[in-house]
């Protein structure tokens, strides 16, 4: 007889902590107030806080926890490489890829012969920055949604980049500036381009340039990156710049020549979105699952319970429950449903959409 | 149809309007006829195919997709046919995308037969999202891509080497694919005709006028007229033919057959369309229904009947009065009505007053939710097109307002959906909060990303699209009159409430009480 889910594992309040609560772990995965014991799927502003008493992540994520938050990223940090099976309390945990930035983890949890994986944020699709996504077979099986509506098709990547390499052979005397999250997508869009063929020097924002570093110091090699500090304005000309979404629409690009303005995200598909934030080339290249990815998922853990942490929660739902699957909102507060973090202008602090 | 899916991908995404203009103005000189000027129809009065609505889009897209799924995405993305050329279900295969040409020579052809919607089936098979996107958008005559039609036909008539007047003139005698347009203004053949049309005159504007300004005005140089709540029209009729034109010259009769139809004279006139029932003005709510339909239902015409109110005389006959004084031209007019009693039209009377307190007296008296305040024009001013500066005035009447609490947000449609953009807010009876009314944002990015912000720090609770939020926000809510309403909880609603400033700095304890709102009930 199984019992249910909810009596060791469930969405705490904000007030005690909030994130997924592991009773018999003794942990909260993704809290957002801080906690005594934090399991953290990755390092994303809205998963990863600090102020917890002793986090375990993949040392990857503590090296991004740490580049962010200094001595505030936890008072004791336990690396767990992928695929190390730890014991907590009463259950077991390990840390599988997740495939949405470097370090990103699903965390498999198993009580009492029932197996949940927690996965974060995630995508199926290649990444050159991070491992891929790992299907594990599971009873409980708690999602994401951040594109969770059938107009959410994300083409493929490098189709997108071959655009901004167009771009840049249209417009010889300007600058490409693309908005893209300081972490992942940055190093994503950066290792795009090198596989495309372009090797000139890529010009960086200020706030870019530290994950960037780590990235390689991780074994991640960019290629040639340039501040974007100090220069005069035909430096710029047929070059391309990355910056913090935010930084696009800013004074700060006045230091650029007539910048043709992209953004690469997942939100771009739609239009209004593109010309909301003032984008003439919108790139649709997204660190999150796309609606097919997303039921493929669901379909290939072969779970008989689903849980959506945040984003458009009802059609996963909707969609799941059709495949006979018991599927739940959880509508966790804290979390960010644009999948760009809660404090957008806060360049460092973005999640990657 | 990728070359046109490039312009309007382009024409949307481009931020400036000389961008644009160029984007276009490269379009007219390099894309041949009839291409062109499929395209320019699009663009301006819209294209019509009498078996290709809405309805048959919506339709083949129900056949393909999960009706919820569907109804969701839509309510997200907020544009039918954007949601529908992103969410249709990709079928590679052996059709050839269509040329823009081909689409619109075969709905011509097929009028309304039943093998149209395997048509466009076919169609938005074979294209790509931008591609299914522009297609859905011409077939359907709205196109909507950050571009209007006067600035269309400004970049046109740049790119031909003459003024936007001039394209104007000659617009209404036109027809798709405007070959003899495209030869006039590349030199090759003569200036199309455009005598004795129904044509639309540009027309002339007022500007604001702040209260602080008018003293400086002389009071005896100026006539007033109340300001309506309905939109601005020119009836144009000429040689048999009745048109009705929009301010910005939109053609928009489809939608008014009622009026268009009762044209039997031949002048042009200035005025306002209204929804009238009874003699009395209805809400603009009323008009708004019948100006988001391309025609009207029959259901419509009868709940929503529309009427012109007219102020000015453009053309009496053939016999062009602009050039007249205001004084004379309103004597023209009303001699006009006297003699033509047109049907379905009334006039705007003159509002007689003493000096400018007296004037003011009557403006802040006037609770009729139909008048927005007054408008004031020169005795002596000409009928010119545009905006001069002096002749004509619109004095606005201040709205009222109540400081209230926001108590609900909620995510916005199209392109606010990222954002808590629809606030419910209330007023205070004893120590709690009741709802008194529901507005949209209507102010920058900038402050529209501060209260979102807010709300995602505040949430008490979330119910689907809707946050609670604790009471900490008040916004100063203006609005045109308060009602009793048995249907409220608070017991009263609101006119036309909309937000006027975002009171920081207001602790929400200070809000308004909700006594304060019924002292200011109508009777
Ligand atoms: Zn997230
Ligand atoms: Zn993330």
């Amino acid at each position: 007889m199984q019992t249910a889910f909810e009596s060791w594992i469930h969405p705490a309040p904000p007030s005690e902590g909030g994130g997924l609560r592991v009773v018999p772990g003794g942990f909260h995965i993704d809290p957002i107030r801080p906690v005594d014991r934090a399991v953290i799927t990755h390092g994303h502003a809205d998963h990863a806080r600090p102020g917890n008493a002793s986090v375990l992540a993949t040392p990857e994520t503590l090296a991004i926890m740490r580049e962010r938050y200094g001595a505030a990223a936890g008072a004791t940090l336990q690396p767990s490489p992928y695929g190390e099976t730890l014991r907590i309390g009463d259950v077991t945990v390990r840390l599988v890829p997740a495939g949405h930035v470097l370090g990103s983890a699903q965390v498999v949890i198993e009580h009492r012969g029932q197996r949940v994986v927690v996965s974060g944020d995630y995508k199926r699709r290649a990444d050159p920055t991070c491992a891929p996504f790992e299907v594990v077979p599971c009873d409980l099986f708690v999602s994401e949604a951040t594109f969770g509506l059938p107009v959410f098709r994300h083409p493929p990547a490098d189709r997108e980049v071959a655009r901004l390499l167009d771009s840049v052979r249209l417009f010889p005397d300007r600058a490409q500036l693309v908005g893209v999250y300081a972490l992942g997508k940055c190093q994503r869009v950066i290792r795009l381009l090198r596989e495309a063929g372009w090797d000139a020097p890529i010009f960086l924002h200020g706030a870019l340039g530290g994950l960037c570093g780590l990235y390689e110091r991780l074994g991640v090699p960019l290629g040639p990156l340039v501040p974007a500090t100090g220069l005069p304005r035909d430096a710029f000309k047929g070059q391309i710049v990355l910056a913090p979404p935010s930084a696009t629409a800013d004074r700060w690009a006045r230091r650029l020549p007539d910048p043709v303005v992209g953004a690469a995200s997942g939100w771009m598909r739609v239009r209004q979105r593109a010309r909301q934030r003032g984008v003439e080339l919108p790139m649709i290249v997204s660190d999150h699952a796309d609606w097919d990815e997303l039921i493929d998922t669901v379909r290939d853990v072969g779970c008989g319970t689903l849980w959506v942490t945040h984003g458009r929660e009802e059609a996963l739902c909707h969609v799941a429950a059709g495949m006979g699957i018991e599927a739940r909102a959880l509508a966790l507060v804290g979390f960010d449903e644009e999948g760009q973090g809660e404090t957008a202008d806060d360049p460092g602090a973005g999640d990657a959409a | 149809m990728n070359r046109f899916a490039r312009l309007i991908d382009g024409l949307v995404f481009t931020p400036s309007r000389n961008g644009k203009v160029r984007l276009l103005q490269d379009w007219f000189a390099t894309v041949p006829d009839p291409d062109r000027g499929w395209a320019l129809a699009a663009l301006t009065d819209g294209l019509s195919f009498a078996g290709a609505k809405p309805g048959v889009i919506r339709t083949l897209v129900l056949d393909r997709v999960d009706p919820v799924l569907f109804g969701w995405s839509y309510d997200y993305v907020g544009d039918l046919a954007e949601t529908v050329s992103l969410i249709w279900p990709a079928r590679p295969g052996p059709n050839a995308p269509p040329t823009l040409s081909d689409v619109v020579d075969a709905l011509r052809a097929a009028g309304r037969s039943p093998r149209v919607p395997a048509m466009i089936a076919g169609w938005l098979d074979a294209l790509e999202p931008s591609g299914r996107y522009a297609l859905i958008k011409l077939i359907t005559g709205a196109m909507r891509v950050g571009m209007s039609a006067r600035l269309t036909k400004t970049a046109l008539a740049e790119w031909g080497g003459r003024s936007v007047d001039e394209v104007e003139e000659v617009w209404h005698a036109l027809e798709p694919p405007y070959a003899d347009l495209f030869a006039w203004l590349e030199g090759r053949g003569p200036r199309p005709a455009a005598d004795g049309r129904a044509g639309f005159r540009p027309p002339m504007l007022a500007h604001p006028l702040e209260d602080a300004d008018i003293a400086a005005l002389d009071p005896t140089a100026y006539r007033a007229e109340w300001k309506w709540d309905g939109i601005r029209v020119q009836v144009a009729a000429a040689a048999g033919e009745a048109r009705l034109y929009s301010r910005t010259g939109d053609d928009i009769g489809g939608a008014f057959p009622e009026v268009v139809e009762r044209v039997a004279f031949e002048a042009v006139l200035d005025g306002e369309l209204l929804v009238v029932h009874d003699g009395r003005v209805a809400p603009f709510n009323d008009l708004q229904q019948r100006l988001n339909r391309k025609r009207p239902t029959a259901k419509q015409l009868r709940e929503f009947p529309a009427q012109v109110r007219l102020y000015d005389i453009l053309f009496d006959g053939a016999d062009d009065i602009r050039p007249l004084p205001f004084d004379a031209r309103r004597a023209r007019l009303e001699a006009w009505f006297d003699r033509v009693r047109p049907a379905g039209m009334d006039l705007s009377p003159l509002v007689p007053f003493a000096g400018w307190d007296a004037l003011a007296a009557l403006r802040a008296g006037a609770r009729d939710g139909a008048i927005e305040g007054l408008m004031l024009k020169r005795a002596d001013s000409a009928y010119v097109a545009g905006r001069p500066k002096g002749p004509w005035f619109k004095w606005k009447r201040g709205p009222l307002t109540v400081d209230c609490v926001l108590m609900y947000a909620q995510r916005g449609h199209g392109k606010r959906s990222s954002f808590y953009s629809d606030y419910t807010f209330g007023t205070w009876r004893g120590d709690e909060l009741v709802p008194v009314g529901k507005a949209y944002f209507g102010f920058t990015d900038e402050e529209l990303a501060r209260i979102d912000r807010w709300v995602r720090n505040n949430t008490t609770n979330r119910f689907g699209p809707v946050r609670e939020v604790s009471p900490g926000l008040v916004f100063e809510v203006a609005f045109d009159s308060v009602h009793r309403s048995p249907r409220h909880k608070s017991g009263v609603a609101m006119r036309f409430p909309r937000i006027g400033r975002i009171r920081w700095d207001k602790p929400a304890g200070e809000a308004d009480r909700l006594e304060t709102l019924e002292r200011m009930i109508v009777a």
